[in-house]
C-alpha cells in the first residue's frame, strides 16, 4: 500500500493542515445555512455577545452548538471505527455496522416509551449499557468456532443482532404513536436541535477515553500483530482487547445519546487515515479524530442544503456517501480473503 | 431404496426423490396448520369456539360471525399463510444458492429494495395512482436492489459471500433512502408507512389475498421444477460445473424467483424479519438436504410461523394490534443465534 505521508514531519505538517481545515469547517458551519451570517458576526458573537441581535443569537443558540455537537459526534465515531478496526481486524468494522448503534437505540427508545425515562444524564448510561451488551453479544457470535473471529462472521452478526434491534424498536414505536415523528427524526441521526446541556454530561467521558485511545497508539500496533507475538512481547492482550472494547462502547454510546445513529463515519474515515498515514495506530487515532470532526462538519453542511427549506438527518447524509464507500471496501479489500 | 420414492419425466427435465418420512412429515404439518389456522380464526378480541369456527367455514353455521369470520379474520390468516410461506421458500432457494445457512432476504438487502419500493410508492403516488400497484412498486425495488447487488458482486463470477456483504452495504442504502423519504413526507404518509415497515398484517382484506396467490400459484411449482439443480449445487461450484450444471444462470434464476417471492410478501406485509432464515432450517432439521422435500415443508412451517407471530400480536396486547414482525423477529433472532452457535465450526 503506498503512503501519502510517509515521513514522520511530514505526518505532523498534515496532522496540522487537517486542524486548520477543520477550523474552517467549523467557521463555515456556524456561518452559512438558511441565514447566512458575516464572519465578523461570529467574532462578536463569542467575545461580545448583544442578546438584542438576532444573528448572535442564532449562533449561540443554534449554529454554535450544532457545530460542536458535529465536532464532537464525529470525531468519537471515527475514533471508535478505527479501534473497533484495530480490534476485529476487519476492515468492515463500524459501530453501525456491527450492531453497536442500534443496542443503543433500542435502549434508549425503550426506557422513553416504557420507563418514561426523561433525564438526559440516565440516556448517556443506558446508551451506554445497550452498546455494551449489542457489541458483547456481537463479538461473542462472531467469535464463536475454530476460526476465530472471521470478517464475514462478525458482520453478519451485526447484520443479525441490528436486525433484531430495529424491529424491536419499530414494534415500540408502533405502539406509542405520539412522538414517532420526532423519534423519527432523532433515530436518523442528527445534530441539530440539540441543546449543548445534551452533550455536557457526556463530554468529560469522550475526552477522557480519546486521551487513553490516543496513549493505546503503540499497544494497539503490538495487538496487531498477532496475539501470540503480542503475547510474546509482554502484552496482556485480554486487558489491552477489555480496555478498547470499553472504550468503543463509551464514544459510540454517547454519540448515539447525544445525536442518534450516524452511520459510516467509523467505517470511511479510519480508511482514509490509514491511506494517508500507514497502520501506525499513535498517528491513526489522532487523524481519524480530525478528519472524523471535518467529515461530519461537512455533511452537516451539506445536510441543509440537499432539501432546501427541510434538513435532511445527517445519519441519511452519511449512509448515502458511506454506504457505496462499503460496497468498495467489501469488493476490493476482501476479495483476498472472502 | 426403498424408503425413498423417485419421480422423474422421461426427458429427466423433472426429476427429484422424497424421502418416505418425508410425505409423512408432510402430512401431519398439513394437519397441524390445519389447526392452527383454524385456532387463529378462533381467537381475537372475541373468542370464536373452534368447532363453530368450523362450521362457520364448511357453511353449516347460523352466521352469527360472518362479519368477524369471513370479513375480518379469515383474509388476514390467509394472508399470514401466503406470506409466511413466500418469504420461507424465499429464504430457502437464498441458503441454497448462497450455501451460507445465514443468508435470508432481510439480512442480505432483498427486503429492504422491496421497502424502499413501497415507501416510493406510499409518499410519492399514493394519491394519484390506485394502492392496487404498491406490490408491483415492492417487486419492482426489490427486484432493481437484487439486480445492482447481484452486478456489484460479479467479478468473474459471483461468489456468495460478496454478495452477502454488498448486500449488506446495498441495504443500508436502501434504509437511507427509506428514512429520507419517510423525513421528507407528511405526517400521516409517515405513520402509514412506518406501521408498514415494521411489517403488520393490519386490515388484509380478501382482494388483497387473490392479488398475492397467482405468484405464489406460479413460483412455486417452478421451484419444483428447478429444484434437481440445487442438491447438485450445493456440492460447491465446481463440482456442479462439472457434473454439466450452468451455475450462473441458474443462480440468476433462483434469484429472481426469490425475489419475485420475497418481493411479493413484503408488497403486502411489510418486512416481517427472520421467517425467510428460520423457516429452511427447521424444515432442514426435519427432512434433511433433499430440496423437492423441502420446498413444500419450508412453506408450510412459514405459514404457521407467520399465523401464529400474528395471531400473538394482535391478541397479547389487547386492544393494541401490534406489528406482526416485531413478533417473528423474537422468535427468529435467538433463533439465529442459536444457529450461529451451531454452525460455528463450519
Amino acid at each position: 500500500m503506498r503512503i501519502i505521508l510517509s515521513s514522520t514531519p511530514m505526518k505532523q505538517i498534515g496532522l496540522f493542515i487537517s486542524c486548520l481545515i477543520l477550523l474552517l469547517a467549523f467557521i463555515f458551519s456556524i456561518a452559512i445555512g438558511q441565514t447566512s451570517i458575516p464572519f465578523s458576526s461570529i467574532y462578536d458573537a463569542i467575545f461580545h455577545f448583544d442578546a438584542a441581535d438576532k444573528e448572535h443569537v442564532i449562533i449561540r443558540t443554534s449554529r454554535f452548538t450544532r457545530a460542536v455537537i458535529a465536532t464532537v459526534v464525529g470525531a468519537s465515531l471515527a475514533i471508535a471505527g478505527a479501534l473497533m478496526r484495530a480490534l476485529t481486524r476487519n476492515p468492515l468494522a463500524a459501530p453501525d455496522i456491527l450492531g453497536i448503534n442500534a443496542g443503543a437505540i433500542f435502549f434508549i427508545v425503550s426506557a422513553i416509551t416504557l420507563f418514561s425515562v426523561q433525564s438526559l444524564m440516565s440516556y448517556m448510561w443506558i446508551a451506554f449499557l445497550g452498546a455494551g451488551a449489542a457489541g458483547a453479544m456481537v463479538f461473542f457470535l462472531g467469535s464463536l468456532g475454530r476460526d476465530g473471529l472471521t470478517p464475514i462472521k462478525i458482520v453478519l452478526a451485526g447484520a443479525a443482532i441490528t436486525a433484531l434491534f430495529v424491529s424491536f424498536t419499530q414494534g415500540l414505536l408502533v405502539i406509542d404513536e405520539q412522538g414517532l415523528q420526532s423519534v423519527l427524526f432523532w433515530l436518523a441521526g442528527s445534530v441539530s436541535g440539540r441543546s449543548i446541556e445534551m452533550l455536557v454530561p457526556v463530554l468529560p467521558f469522550i475526552l477522557g477515553v480519546t486521551v487513553v485511545a490516543i496513549f493505546m497508539g503503540r499497544s494497539i500496533n503490538i495487538l496487531q500483530s498477532g496475539d501470540d507475538i503480542a503475547k510474546g512481547l509482554g502484552q496482556r492482550t485480554m486487558l489491552t482487547k477489555i480496555t478498547l472494547g470499553i472504550i468503543i462502547i463509551i464514544l459510540a454510546g454517547s454519540s448515539v445519546a447525544v445525536a442518534g445513529s450516524i452511520g459510516f463515519i467509523g467505517l470511511i474515515v479510519p480508511h482514509m487515515a490509514i491511506q494517508l498515514v500507514g497502520t501506525d495506530y499513535r498517528w491513526i487515532i489522532p487523524y481519524s479524530a480530525v478528519l472524523g470532526a471535518i467529515l461530519l462538519l461537512s455533511a452537516d453542511i451539506a445536510a441543509r442544503y440537499v432539501i432546501m427549506p427541510l434538513e435532511m438527518p445527517i445519519g441519511v447524509m452519511t449512509a448515502l456517501i458511506g454506504a457505496p464507500f462499503f460496497i468498495y471496501i467489501a469488493r476490493k479489500g476482501l476479495a483476498k480473503n472472502a | 431404496m426403498p424408503n425413498y420414492v423417485s419421480v422423474r419425466t422421461k426427458t429427466n427435465r423433472i426429476s427429484f426423490q422424497i424421502a418416505k418420512r418425508t410425505a409423512w412429515i408432510l402430512l401431519l404439518l398439513s394437519l397441524l396448520l390445519i389447526l392452527i389456522t383454524v385456532l387463529g380464526l378462533s381467537a381475537g378480541s372475541e373468542f370464536i369456539h373452534p368447532v363453530t369456527v368450523v362450521k362457520e367455514l364448511l357453511g353449516y353455521g347460523n352466521g352469527d360471525y360472518d362479519f368477524v369470520l369471513h370479513t375480518l379474520r379469515l383474509p388476514r390468516v390467509l394472508m399470514a399463510l401466503l406470506v409466511g410461506a413466500a418469504l420461507g421458500v424465499a429464504g430457502l432457494i437464498l441458503q441454497g444458492i448462497i450455501r451460507n445457512p445465514l443468508a435470508a432476504p432481510d439480512i442480505i438487502g432483498i427486503t429492504s429494495g422491496a421497502s424502499m419500493g413501497a415507501i416510493i410508492f406510499i409518499v410519492y403516488f399514493m394519491g394519484s395512482v390506485s394502492i392496487q400497484f404498491l406490490p408491483l412498486a415492492a417487486i419492482l425495488g426489490a427486484g432493481i436492489v437484487s439486480f445492482i447487488i447481484y452486478l456489484l458482486s460479479w467479478r468473474k463470477g459471483v461468489t456468495p459471500i460478496r454478495m452477502v456483504l454488498i448486500g449488506i452495504g446495498i441495504s443500508a442504502l436502501a434504509k437511507a433512502v427509506v428514512t429520507m423519504l419517510l423525513v421528507i413526507s407528511n405526517v400521516a404518509a409517515t405513520t402509514k408507512a412506518y406501521l408498514w415497515l415494521t411489517g403488520s398484517l393490519y386490515g388484509a382484506n380478501m382482494q388483497d389475498v387473490y392479488l398475492l396467490l397467482p405468484w405464489l400459484v406460479i413460483l412455486m411449482p417452478l421451484t419444483f421444477i428447478l429444484a434437481r439443480t440445487v442438491n447438485v449445487k450445493e456440492l460447491g461450484d465446481e463440482i456442479a460445473i462439472g457434473l454439466g450444471v450452468k451455475v450462473q444462470v441458474y443462480r440468476l434464476l433462483f434469484l429472481l424467483i426469490s425475489v419475485m417471492l420475497a418481493g411479493s410478501a413484503v408488497a403486502f406485509a411489510g418486512g416481517i424479519a427472520f421467517v425467510g432464515l428460520v423457516a429452511p432450517h427447521m424444515s432442514r432439521m426435519l427432512v434433511g438436504r433433499s430440496f423437492a422435500g423441502l420446498i413444500p415443508v419450508t412453506a408450510i412451517i412459514g405459514g404457521i410461523i407467520v399465523i401464529v407471530a400474528d395471531m400473538v400480536a394482535r391478541t397479547a396486547f389487547l386492544p393494541k394490534d401490534l406489528p406482526t414482525g416485531v413478533f417473528t423477529a423474537a422468535i427468529g433472532a435467538p433463533f439465529f443465534i442459536y444457529l450461529l452457535f451451531r454452525t460455528r465450526n463450519q
